[in-house]
C-alpha cells in the first residue's frame, strides 16, 4: 500500500479511536484528519482506515460517498464554500457564486466542487451554513466569512497567495 | 415594546467577555454545578427522590421544551430513560444546527462554549451518565476546535474526569465532528453518524433513543440551547424558569432572524412575550423590512416549517376570562412566537428560525430553492423521501427555468401528499411542508408561471406544439 501517514497524525488517529469504546465510531474524525492532511480521501486512503478500524474498506467508502465534505480527488489550495439556501440566497449568494466562477473561469450551471485551471482555488455551491444572519456568507478552508458582497469577495481572494 | 430577556445570551457580546473557562467562572461559571453536586436530595410527601431524581423533576416541573425542533418536553424525554437496563447511559449534545434559517447554537459554542459544557456535566450527572458527546456540524471547524480547547480546561480543572470536583461522579465528554449531511440533525441519524455509519435514520418503534440509542444502549439527545437551559433551571430553580415565558410556554427562546429585514440576527425572548410582527418590525428586533418594501411571506420556524402569507388569519384557542378557550381571530403578525401559538395556525415554531420575504421575492424561485435543498439532502434511505424530494426540485426547476407547465401544481401538490407520513423520518414531513405550503397559500402563481411557460411555447413555434413536455415519472 502506497497510503503513508506521518507519526503526528498516526498519534492523533490513535487518540481519537480512544475517545470511543467501539473503533468504528472514529471513522468520521479519522477522515477529516486524512483529508486535512492530504487533501482529499485516496482509495489507499480508504484501505488503510479500514484496517485500522478492523473494518472492511466498503464501510469507509460508504462515508466517503454519503457524506458531502469528503472529496475523493484533490481540491484546489483554497477551497471556497458558497451557501446557496434560501437566506443566503435572498442576500444574493447566486451572485456571489456566478461572480468567483466569471473570476476563475469555471461554469457556474456545474454541480459539485470545480478548481480553477492554476490548481490554486475550488469553488462549490454548497447547503445552509448555519450563518444565516449574514448573508450571504462563504468559507475559504476552515475560515467562515459574511455578508461578503463581490468586492469584500475579490479581497479576500487576493489574499489567498 | 417587548425586549429581549438574555439568559442563556447574557454574556454573549459582552464588552471584554470571553470564552475561556477564566473569565466563564469570574462570572459565577461551574457554580450551578457545584452546588448541585453538593444537594440532597428532597422528600415530598410520602415521596423521597434522590438528587439526581429531584434534578430530573425540577427539568420536569420548569415545562422545558427541546430547543431543537420539535418542542417535546426535556424532562418527558428524560423520563423515558431505560435505567434499569444495566447498560450505561449515554448523552449526546445535538450540535448539527444544521436547520435553514438557524445559526443560535453557533453563538453559544463560539462564544460561551462552557455554558454548554456545564449544562452538559449537570445534565450527565442527573441521569447517571458517564460518556457523552458533542455532535457538531463538519462546518464549524472553528467551533469543534474551541470545544476541544473549552474540553481540555474543564478537565484541568477537575469538572470532567474520574472525581468531577472531588466526588465519585465520574464523566468524560468528547467532540465527535459531522461532514455535511442535514439529515445528522434527524437524533436517530446522528447515533448512526456517531457510530461511523452512514447517517440512516433509525425506524420507531423500536429504535427510541431512550431505551436503544448509541451502541443499543439508552441515550439521551438533546440540542444546545436545551442543555444550556438545564444549566439555569438548576441555577434559578424550576418554579423561577417557569415564571419566564408563558404557561406551556416557559423560559426564553433564541430567535434567528433572517432574510429581507433591516436588523438580520439572534435575539433571546420570553416565550410568547413577543408576536411574529414585534419580532420582526419592532426596532429591538429586526427593525422593519428594507425601504419601499412589503411583507409578502414568513418562514416561521426554519424551512421545514409551513409558510405563512401577509396578511393571513387565524383561529386561535385562548384562556378567556372564566378560563374556559375561546376562540379568537389573529391576524398572522400578532401570533405570539410560541409553540403552541404557531401550531394553533398550522405551521411550527421549530428551531427559532424566522425567514422574512418581501415582495421583491419571486416566491417561486424561494420554493425552487428550498425544494432542491431537500432533494440534496434527503439520505436516500426511503424511497418515497428520496425519489419524490427529486421529482419536486425538478418541477420547480422547470418552473424557474422557461419550462412550466400549468399542472405543475397539482403535480407538486400530489408528490408532496405521497411523501408525508411514508417515511422512517421526519424528512418526509420536511421536504413535503414547504411544498404544500406554498401550493396551498401561493399555487395561483405557480399556475400562472406554469402557464405562462406553456403559452410562450405555444407562440414560439407559432401556435404549433411539435411534442409534448417531456413526461415526468408519475404522468
Amino acid at each position: 500500500m502506497k497510503f503513508k501517514v506521518s507519526p503526528k497524525l498516526e498519534k492523533e488517529i490513535d487518540d481519537r479511536i480512544k475517545n470511543y469504546p467501539e473503533k468504528r465510531s472514529a471513522s468520521l474524525m479519522i477522515l477529516h484528519a486524512v483529508q486535512e492532511a492530504q487533501g482529499y480521501i485516496s482509495q489507499d486512503a480508504v484501505e488503510w482506515i479500514a484496517a485500522k478500524l478492523e473494518l472492511e474498506p466498503i464501510n469507509v467508502y460508504e462515508l466517503v460517498t454519503f457524506y458531502p465534505m469528503f472529496r475523493q480527488e484533490p481540491a484546489g489550495k483554497y477551497v471556497i464554500k458558497v451557501c446557496r439556501t434560501l437566506s443566503c440566497a435572498l442576500g444574493g449568494s447566486g451572485q456571489l457564486f456566478k461572480h468567483f466562477c466569471k473570476k476563475l473561469k469555471l461554469d457556474p450551471k456545474k454541480h459539485g466542487l470545480q478548481t480553477s485551471k492554476d490548481g490554486r482555488f475550488s469553488v462549490e455551491f454548497v447547503e445552509c451554513l448555519a450563518s444565516c444572519g449574514t448573508a450571504p456568507v462563504m468559507m475559504i478552508n476552515g475560515d467562515f466569512y459574511e455578508g461578503v458582497t463581490t468586492e469584500k469577495a475579490d479581497k479576500l481572494m487576493s489574499k489567498c497567495k | 415594546m417587548p425586549k429581549e430577556h438574555r439568559l442563556i445570551l447574557k454574556h454573549i457580546d459582552a464588552e471584554g467577555y470571553t470564552r475561556d473557562i477564566k473569565c466563564y467562572m469570574k462570572n459565577g461559571g461551574y457554580k450551578t454545578l457545584e452546588k448541585v453536586l453538593k444537594s440532597r436530595g428532597k422528600k415530598e410527601g410520602d415521596k423521597k427522590y434522590s438528587p439526581q431524581e429531584w434534578l430530573r423533576q425540577e427539568v420536569l416541573a420548569s415545562g422545558l421544551r427541546g430547543r431543537g425542533g420539535a418542542g417535546f418536553s426535556c424532562g418527558l424525554k428524560w423520563s423515558f430513560v431505560d435505567r434499569r437496563s444495566g447498560k450505561p447511559i449515554y448523552l449526546i449534545c445535538n450540535a448539527d444546527e444544521s436547520e435553514p434559517g438557524t445559526f443560535k447554537d453557533k453563538q453559544i459554542i463560539y462564544k460561551d462554549p462552557h455554558q454548554l459544557i456545564e449544562g452538559m456535566i449537570i445534565s450527565c450527572w442527573a441521569n447517571d451518565v458517564n460518556l457523552a458527546y458533542i455532535y457538531i456540524r463538519g462546518e464549524f471547524v472553528e467551533g469543534a476546535q474551541i470545544l476541544e480547547e473549552a474540553l481540555v480546561e474543564a478537565r484541568k480543572k477537575n469538572f470532567l474526569g474520574n472525581k468531577v470536583c472531588g466526588t465519585d461522579f465520574k464523566l468524560d465528554i468528547h467532540v465527535h465532528r459531522g461532514a455535511g449531511a442535514y439529515i445528522c440533525g434527524e437524533e436517530t441519524g446522528l447515533i448512526e453518524s456517531l457510530e461511523g455509519k452512514r447517517a440512516y435514520p433509525r425506524i420507531k418503534p423500536p429504535y427510541f433513543p431512550a431505551v436503544l440509542g448509541l451502541y443499543m444502549c439508552p441515550t439521551i439527545v438533546n440540542n444546545v440551547e436545551t442543555l444550556c437551559n438545564v444549566k439555569h433551571i438548576a441555577k434559578m430553580g424550576s418554579a423561577k424558569f417557569a415564571a419566564l415565558g408563558t404557561p406551556r410556554n416557559t423560559g426564553t427562546r433564541i430567535v434567528s432572524l433572517s432574510g429581507q429585514i433591516k436588523n438580520p440576527g439572534y435575539y433571546e425572548v420570553e416565550v410568547g412575550h413577543a408576536t411574529l410582527g414585534e419580532l420582526i418590525f419592532d426596532k429591538n428586533f429586526g427593525g422593519g423590512l428594507l425601504d419601499g418594501h412589503e411583507l409578502q411571506a414568513i418562514i416561521p420556524g426554519g424551512s421545514s416549517s409551513k409558510v405563512l402569507r401577509a396578511g393571513e388569519k387565524f383561529k386561535v384557542k385562548k384562556p378567556g376570562p372564566d378560563g374556559k378557550p375561546v376562540e379568537t381571530e389573529v391576524d398572522l403578525l400578532d401570533l405570539p412566537y410560541d409553540f403552541d401559538s404557531l401550531m394553533a395556525a398550522g405551521t411550527m415554531s421549530g428551531s427559532g428560525a424566522i425567514i422574512v420575504m418581501d415582495d421583491s421575492t419571486d416566491i417561486v424561485e424561494a420554493l425552487a430553492n428550498v425544494a432542491e435543498f431537500y432533494a440534496h439532502e434527503s439520505c436516500g434511505q426511503c424511497t418515497p423521501c428520496r425519489e419524490g424530494s427529486l421529482w419536486m426540485s425538478k418541477a420547480l426547476h422547470r418552473l424557474t427555468h422557461g419550462e412550466g407547465r400549468k399542472e405543475d401544481r397539482a403535480y407538486l401538490q400530489r408528490i408532496a401528499t405521497n411523501i408525508q407520513g411514508r417515511t422512517i423520518c421526519a424528512f418526509g414531513e420536511a421536504c413535503a411542508w414547504p411544498v404544500l405550503s406554498f401550493m396551498d397559500k401561493f399555487g395561483d402563481e405557480f399556475e400562472a408561471r406554469g402557464e405562462a411557460h406553456e403559452k410562450a411555447k405555444e407562440t414560439e413555434v407559432g401556435g404549433f406544439v411539435p411534442h409534448k413536455v417531456a413526461a415526468s415519472p408519475d404522468s
